[in-house]
């Protein structure tokens, strides 16, 4: 058994009554990149957490190289050789820091180090371990005014000055350009020759082409597969981390009338394939794809939270060019973003006043507000979509988040859209209300274009007439609603046939 | 039943701690009770409550206004320096003031709008430069009819009797020359910005945009024109304080007003407990100014020394505080 380097055994881990881990059997070999896949709340980062001490498992067993292993905490973790790079760059360095300092920074923190600092040793230290890992910088430079790429490099230096075991790297290459994530990759090539075992979180497919040696994949708190022989199935590995059980929910595909929206040529980032699309009168058109796929950035051009980087917009045959969101709502474009937390709900404010919040002017006599409209407006909609409340004047901090989804999809189907975005509208949302939701969204589909960006395939085949495929900024692919064939659909979100176009978002 | 109480005690405790200090002054110490009593509150407490009420505005977009003290004195000293030496009719010192708090509120939105200074710290330095202006013009000295100029003119212009009527007029209400002017204009200014931040559209956004100011944007609220809007009632609000300063006091008195900043923001956030709102609202702002107004007169009457006031306003304010944070967030804790 002492070749593993790491070895994960039926860990399990529930916060409340929400069990998140499930059984997990991992194990990772020196040597050896293991890349992790999984969608959002898949587990993933519960996982690592777990793996480097943040949280402790209420169930399983880890060993590491054949010896038990049972971190106190963080420290404890890396003490005993399991080091983690998180995802935000920043808590990796000290930005204020020269480069030199941020390399010796554990050494730092030993004691029996004196109380001053040795200049001149340190920065020889530090120069032998820049070199040791290929980094080529300036080490009296501020790591602030560093490039990411070059932030990223240190804080993985940092964390291999401890000479640890098992590495975990956790979507590292997320705010990263492809020649950076080149870098990179050398420098996880290197530390592969070192011996040292790898665990890599990633969702982007060219990531996990280019290093994985092995792929696990996680779903709803379980491995849902584990892919180690080469070449690696990688529309497999995708399939098992989206899942697609084949939903009840029969959708009676509607092909739409006239075009409402049209995107020409319509460019998401430098360097991207322009997007060209249509969406009709009363059709739901499913944007699919993975993180960084480009379908947020495409749902903030559209809500006029971003510029596009070329092409043209029209809605109804005439120029759509909004400046701002108020600029896109006076135009009849209407957004439920994602992370209703953050981008959507008013915490301080009732039910009616969170659903009614974009059109209180229409509710409104001058300026003062007419209460009684808005409750009655309000009521309506709880009504329709099945709010369970006990009146319109609860607090939105009282309802389930179900619930709380509903009300915020409810605000914008007040008043009459020409088009509907709906930024995963099912996020954190239980299957009752999903489908409560979906069939009101289909329902009430007439008189408006509607899209729906959503990263779960199953929720696309849920909801949409036409279900197309975002990769790297372009739409890869387009499947109507029927008897879609899933083997092509899950090649297109893995971007199997995508070319390489060097653009990360 | 326990959470039924703790929610009565949320909703009332502090509008019956109220009527209760009410209760204990009148027995307690002869002549509290009465009209003369309840002017002489209203009057001290008059000032204190504008400025109050603005601040309470830019407390409900998520900011803060720590200038509102020096807008104030920064009127009292413009008013003085147009009326005695300019030599300006009432109504362009009144506009002139005005217009400053108006253009001081404009410039801290547009430092914490377009800027990104923090608030606290755009309108702390927005502080200082006032105090400091202020002083400029008349070389730090106090303005008042007579007084010698630096090139060795003797300033000859006087407040006129339409300014001095603004501070000092008294309405007869049940006796004669009973209700100052200031409480007149204190309640008339509650009222609206009771009504337009309970009652209209643009209140309800700011509240949204201080409860969440990402999502009120992404419902299309134009976010920064109604931040920089409460800075600018603020220094509206502020300014009048100012004005009505100056005209109870009848001259540029560079002293006077260096409690109002303190006292008002306190008056806020006492109002935060109010009928267990949480938040800031106008009509807990005018209460919790009336609070602290009863409370210093209570005992001023039962010959309680000047020097422990700040003391009990103190006390009252973290009393306050407790109140709304503590015992609000344990509601919502058992609220569901």
């Amino acid at each position: 058994m002492a070749n593993h380097a790491l070895k994960v055994n039926g860990l399990e881990k529930s916060f409340g009554k929400n069990y998140v881990l499930r059984g997990i059997d991992v194990t990772l070999e020196p040597g050896s990149v293991t890349v992790l896949m999984g969608a959002n709340g898949a587990g993933k980062s519960t996982l690592v957490k777990v793996i480097c001490g943040h949280h402790r498992a209420d169930a399983g067993t880890m060993m590491l190289a054949g010896a038990a292993f049972a971190p106190e905490d963080a420290a404890d973790s890396i003490r005993q050789g399991v080091v983690t790079v998180h995802q935000s760059i920043d808590d990796g360095v000290i930005p204020d820091l020269d480069v030199a300092n941020n390399l010796m920074l554990d050494r730092l923190v030993e004691r029996g180090n004196g109380l001053f600092v040795r200049e001149r040793q340190l920065r020889d230290e530090a120069a032998k371990v820049a070199s040791a890992m290929g980094i080529d910088v300036n080490l009296r430079a501020r790591v602030s005014d560093l490039s990411v790429a070059d932030r990223q490099m240190i804080a993985i230096a940092r964390a291999m000055a401890r000479a640890p075991k098992v590495l975990i790297l956790d979507e590292p290459t997320s705010s990263l350009s492809a020649t950076e994530a080149d870098r990179l990759f050398a420098l996880i090539d290197r530390l592969r020759e070192q011996g040292v075992a790898i665990l890599y979180i990633s969702h982007r497919m060219s990531d996990i082409r280019r290093i994985a040696d092995r792929i696990i994949v996680m779903r709803d708190g379980a491995i849902s597969g584990s892919f180690d022989t080469k070449p690696l199935d990688y529309e497999a590995a995708v399939t098992a981390m989206l899942g697609h059980r084949m939903t009840e929910v029969d959708v009676a595909v509607e092909s739409g009338s006239e075009p409402v929206l049209e995107l020409s040529n319509l460019t998401l980032f430098p360097n991207a394939a322009p997007i060209n699309l249509q969406a009709r009168d009363g059709e739901v058109v499913a944007l699919v794809g993975l993180l960084g796929s480009g379908k947020s950035r495409l749902a903030e051009i559209l809500f006029g939270m971003a510029r596009a980087v070329g092409g043209t917009m029209r809605i109804n045959g005439a120029d759509y060019t909004p400046s701002s969101v108020e600029d896109a709502v006076s135009q009849g474009v209407y957004m439920s973003p994602k992370d209703r937390g953050t981008n959507a709900v008013i915490p301080a404010f009732d039910i009616a006043d969170n659903m009614t919040l974009p059109f209180l002017k229409g509710l409104s006599v001058g300026s003062f507000l007419n209460a009684r409209r808005q409750r009655n407006l309000s009521q309506e909609m709880v009504n329709e979509l099945g709010i369970v409340c006990q009146s319109v004047s609860d607090g939105i901090g009282t309802l389930s988040g179900g619930n709380q989804q509903k009300v915020m999809i409810a605000r914008w189907l007040l008043e009459p859209a020409q088009v509907l975005l709906l930024d995963e509208p099912f996020q954190g949302v239980d299957i009752g209300a999903r489908r409560d939701i979906g069939r009101h969204i289909r329902g009430t589909a007439q008189g408006r274009a509607t899209l729906v960006f959503l990263a779960e395939i199953d929720e696309a085949l849920e909801i949409a007439d036409r279900i197309v495929v975002m990769n790297e900024g372009a739409i890869v692919g387009e499947h109507t609603n029927q008897n879609v064939d899933l083997a092509a659909l899950v090649a297109d979100i893995s971007g199997a046939k995508s070319t390489q176009t060097g653009t990360y978002s | 039943m326990n959470d039924r109480l703790l929610d009565f005690a949320i909703r009332y405790g502090f509008l019956i701690l109220l009527a209760g200090l009410i209760v204990y002054f009148s027995l307690a110490a002869p002549g509290f009770f009465g009209p003369l009593s309840a002017a002489f509150v209203l009057q001290s407490v008059a000032i204190t409550g504008i400025l109050a009420l603005g601040v309470t505005c830019t407390l409900v977009v998520g900011g803060f206004d720590l200038s509102i003290g020096a807008v104030a004195t920064s009127a009292l000293m413009l008013s003085a320096y147009s009326m005695v030496i300019l030599e300006h009719p009432t109504v362009v010192a009144v506009f002139l003031c005005l217009g400053m708090g108006a253009l001081v509120g404009f410039i801290n939105g547009i430092l914490i709008v377009k800027f990104r200074v923090p608030d606290l710290l755009a309108t702390l330095g927005m502080m200082f430069l006032l105090i400091g202006l202020q002083r400029i013009p008349t070389q730090g000295n106090s303005i008042a009819t007579g007084m010698t100029l630096a090139d060795g003119t003797v300033a000859e212009g006087t407040f006129s009797a339409a300014f001095l009527w603004l501070g000092r007029h008294r309405f007869d209400v049940v006796i004669d020359r009973l209700l100052p002017m200031p409480v007149v204009i204190f309640v008339a200014i509650a009222v609206v910005i009771w009504l337009f931040l309970g009652f209209t559209r643009h209140g309800r956004l700011m509240y949204a945009i201080g409860s969440n100011e990402r999502a009120a944007a992404l419902v299309g609220t134009p976010v920064n024109r109604y931040k920089i809007a409460a800075y600018m009632i603020s220094g509206v609000t502020a300014s009048i304080g100012g004005i009505l300063l100056a005209a109870r006091l009848g001259r540029g008195d560079i002293a006077s007003g260096n409690n109002l900043l303190l006292d008002s923001v306190a008056a806020a956030l006492i109002g935060f407990a109010v009928l267990g709102a949480a938040r800031p609202n106008a009509f807990g702002t005018a209460i919790g100014a009336l609070f602290v107004g009863i409370l210093l007169q209570g005992m001023t009457m039962m010959n309680a020394p000047y020097y422990t006031q700040d003391f009990v306003k103190g006390a009252v304010l973290v009393a306050a505080l407790v109140f709304t944070f503590y015992l609000s967030s344990r509601r919502s804790g058992t609220g569901h």
